[in-house]
């Protein structure tokens, strides 16, 4: 005998109807959407989702992390990649509230998210029921937009919103809260896409006025800089970017999760912009007369003390988003556009030039840190391995053409600094938030997004040991994922700035360690400890060439500190080569 | 230099749109003054009406994050010169205030308020007006015992000429073409 649900679809269809359950529901808006990776971790109220699953597994594929931070990062981590939307699924109370961090990380980098959490059945909503907390208000400040859905019928237009609020405009994560019954109620199932939203217009007309009057000036600039930012990867505005610097002849700095978006090896790169950037582009940016800000939003860590922050330059600032405009900065031409179109648009509009003796000074700059920091960084004659020197021989080994991605500490910023980066979006770091335990689940989905290219993730053994579980999701996967930790047995960059700061007091920053090879090995996972300099190459070598993951520790000097650095309170003119 | 200001907010029917709104002011230190809320002149489209006091640069940029709000449809700020606004205020009082001659009659006659309920035990006093008026009414009362005073929101009109459905206009036209890319003059 066929059950009650099954009789009634088979009337829906010869009526020309398609009726599911709202969890069926969800899946088919997912797969319309385009996706076809989910991270996540099942639990009680999202558990018809679950089931679902298993019919679409040719359709969706599903990774299950050992932590909801951890499908939140690797999500992420994915979409950076890709450039698609990044989905996680999580269970409600401590499913949902283990994925804030990662929704906190992907708002304050913008990066375009769809997390899917469960809630408990509609009429238990506000009795502190098992598992209940209100996700939907504690999501609200780290989310561009979120919905909770308490009928199935609602499911396919919520889910709709989600995609195109996540992927347009300034891009962000978006969060949709479903509750059980609805997860579970039949409905007949029909998608539209959303391409419109009465109080949301994300698409801006050209500010036309605005980009001639930009023209002009850059026209007639004699030092001018452009510092592009994330913006320019989310809109794939690699290539404008280079037309312009190319046309105008003017050197570019990046952000740090700018970085990627012009090659290192141009000409025209002038370096990292920020706190512990390059020489040059720090301090020229206050010799700079003219500044082209594109998709960048004037971060603390970039401008230093705002007091003295560029007051040589005119500032022209290309933004999607309009409250960014003198936000931190002055802004003296805002050009409130997508980045690509743009540029698009001024680069038509700026005359040919060059600018070869400005240039200069930033050659000079280079040769300035290269003397004073980078060598003894990356070709250290003796003492301990250094991790500049790491990161350099696998940026030689791998051509510059691997994809990075980083932890947040030390680590990170050594790996941003000396990785040569030289095509786009390979470069996967937490900027905004700074979360350390973000390089490994970040890894795992970055590697996921990109099977054909190698994917390496630099930690700290801080960092490692936030979301190490993840190694089970390597494992369960097999995910060639390459892992480097860089070992210094402490919270490096904290310890940096007790050593700087606060009188070299190492209050709760050395790390008594445990055998990370051991419990790679436990996992299943190829693992090797190095801690000479004459093993360093071929360990990179042999890891590189590995297939399938792989963990390399490496011990690295104890108390190296990173340099060059603007301190707190300094200006970017300030910025340090030395202790 | 700090000054008052209104914001009008014009937005969907969202739940949680107030949260969100709060959240902001809240990340900013800026204190709510008053807060009303209602339906507009256009159906489905609610107008929330808050007053703060902060400074131009700060009140400028909060009202920028409102608007970037996925549901919020347009937001003016206002200097008091730039807008008409009314608040409401209701006294009680005990009947027998009322039997020290007609004093209270006086008083209420005088400051353009008016009687609206009298029971054996209270009277309700109502009154519209500026926040001064409507505290300075509250002053005169005093001495015959204030039993309760409740006050609203501000509610405000703008001077503007231009109305909402001409933004909402103009959004929609933006919105239509939305997909168009941009022409590139060579």
């Amino acid at each position: 005998m066929k059950s009650e649900n099954e009789t009634e679809q088979i009337t829906a269809q010869a009526n020309g109807q398609e009726l599911m359950t709202g969890a069926d529901a969800l899946l088919r808006c997912l797969i319309q959407e385009g996706v076809d990776t989910v991270f996540g971790y099942p639990g009680g109220a999202i558990m018809p989702v679950y089931d679902k699953l298993l019919d679409y597994e040719d359709q969706i594929s599903h990774y299950l992390t050992r932590h909801e931070q951890g499908a939140a990062h690797a999500a992420q981590a994915y979409s950076m990649v890709t450039g698609k939307v990044g989905v996680a699924f999580a269970t409600s109370g401590p499913g949902a509230t283990n994925l804030v961090t990662g929704i906190a990380n992907a708002f304050l980098d913008s990066v375009p998210t769809v997390f899917i959490t469960a809630q408990v059945v509609s009429t238990l909503i506000g009795t502190d029921a098992f598992q209940e907390t209100d996700i939907i208000g504690i999501s609200m400040p780290v989310t561009k937009w979120n919905c909770q859905v308490k009928k199935a019928e609602d499911i396919p237009e919520v889910i709709a919103k989600a995609f195109y609020i996540a992927k347009t405009g300034r891009k962000g994560p978006v969060l949709v809260d479903i509750t059980k019954d609805a997860q579970q109620q039949m409905i007949d199932f029909k998608y539209q896409k959303c391409t419109y939203i009465r109080s949301y217009n994300p698409y801006r007309p050209l500010n036309i006025k605005s980009i001639e009057s930009a023209a002009i000036m850059i026209n007639h600039a004699e030092r001018p800089l452009i510092l592009a930012g994330h913006g320019v990867l989310l809109s794939g505005a690699e290539k404008e970017l280079k037309a312009f610097a190319e046309k105008t002849g003017i050197p570019v700095a990046l952000t740090l999760l700018g970085l990627s978006a012009f090659p290192t090896d141009h000409r025209l790169y002038a370096g990292m912009l920020g706190m512990h950037g390059n020489y040059g582009a720090n301090v020229l940016t206050n010799q700079a007369d003219v500044i082209i800000a594109v998709g960048m939003r004037f971060d603390d860590r970039v401008t230093g003390n705002l007091k003295k922050y560029a007051k040589n330059a005119t500032i022209i600032h290309i933004e999607i988003d309009e409250a960014e405009f003198n936000k931190n900065v002055p802004v003296d031409v805002a050009i409130h556009n997508d980045a690509k179109e743009a540029l698009n648009y001024l680069t038509a509009h700026v005359k040919d030039n060059s600018f070869e003796k400005w240039i200069r000074e930033f050659r000079i700059c280079d040769k300035t840190e290269y003397d004073k920091v980078v060598k003894p960084e990356t070709k250290p004659a003796e003492g301990q391995i250094r991790m500049g020197e790491v990161v350099r021989l696998v940026s030689e080994l791998t051509k510059g053409e691997a994809v990075i991605v980083s932890d947040v500490g030390q680590n990170q910023m050594v790996a941003a600094r000396y990785y040569k980066f030289t095509k786009p979006n390979t470069w996967v770091s937490s900027g905004g938030m700074g979360t350390m335990g973000f390089g490994l689940p970040a890894g795992i989905g970055a590697t996921l997004g990109c099977p054909d290219k190698p994917v390496i993730t630099f930690l700290g053994d801080g960092g490692f040991q936030m979301t190490m579980q993840e190694l089970g999701t390597m494992m369960q996967y097999n995910i060639p994922l390459k892992v480097v930790i860089l070992n210094n047995s402490y919270l490096g960059m904290v310890r940096q700035w007790q050593d700087m700061f606060f009188d070299k007091r190492y209050a709760s920053t050395a790390l008594p360690n445990p055998d990370f090879v051991a419990i790679a090995k436990a996992y299943k996972i190829e693992a090797r400890k190095i801690e000479l300099r004459e093993d360093l190459k071929d360990a990179l070598q042999k890891m590189i060439e590995t297939k399938g993951p792989y963990l390399l520790e490496i011990t690295v000097e104890n108390e190296a500190n990173v340099f060059p650095m603007i301190e707190p309170g300094s200006a970017v003119s300030e910025i340090r080569l030395t202790y | 230099m700090k000054q008052e200001y209104t914001i009008s907010l014009f937005t969907e029917d969202h739940i949680g749109i107030l949260g969100q709104i709060t959240i902001i002011l809240t990340r900013r230190q800026i204190n709510i003054e008053s807060f009303t809320a209602s339906e507009s002149a256009v159906k489905g489209v609610y107008l929330l009406t808050i007053v703060v006091t902060t400074s131009s640069e700060l009140v400028e940029k909060v009202a920028k994050q409102m608007e970037k709000l996925v549901d919020v449809l347009k937001v003016f700020v206002h200097t008091f010169d730039q807008i008409i606004y009314q608040e409401i205020a209701l006294y009680k009082l005990p009947t027998k205030a009322m039997m020290s001659g007609n004093i209270i009659d006086q008083i209420v006659r005088s400051s353009y308020a008016r009687i609206l309920e009298v029971s054996p035990e209270f009277i309700v006093i109502e009154k519209t007006g500026s926040k001064e008026e409507i505290l300075k009414l509250l002053d005169r009362l005093e001495p015959y015992g204030v039993l309760q005073f409740a006050k609203s929101g501000r509610v405000a009109i703008t001077k503007q000429v231009k109305e909402l459905h001409s933004y909402l206009k103009e959004m929609d036209e933006a919105n239509l073409n939305n997909n168009k890319p941009a022409e590139i003059p060579v």
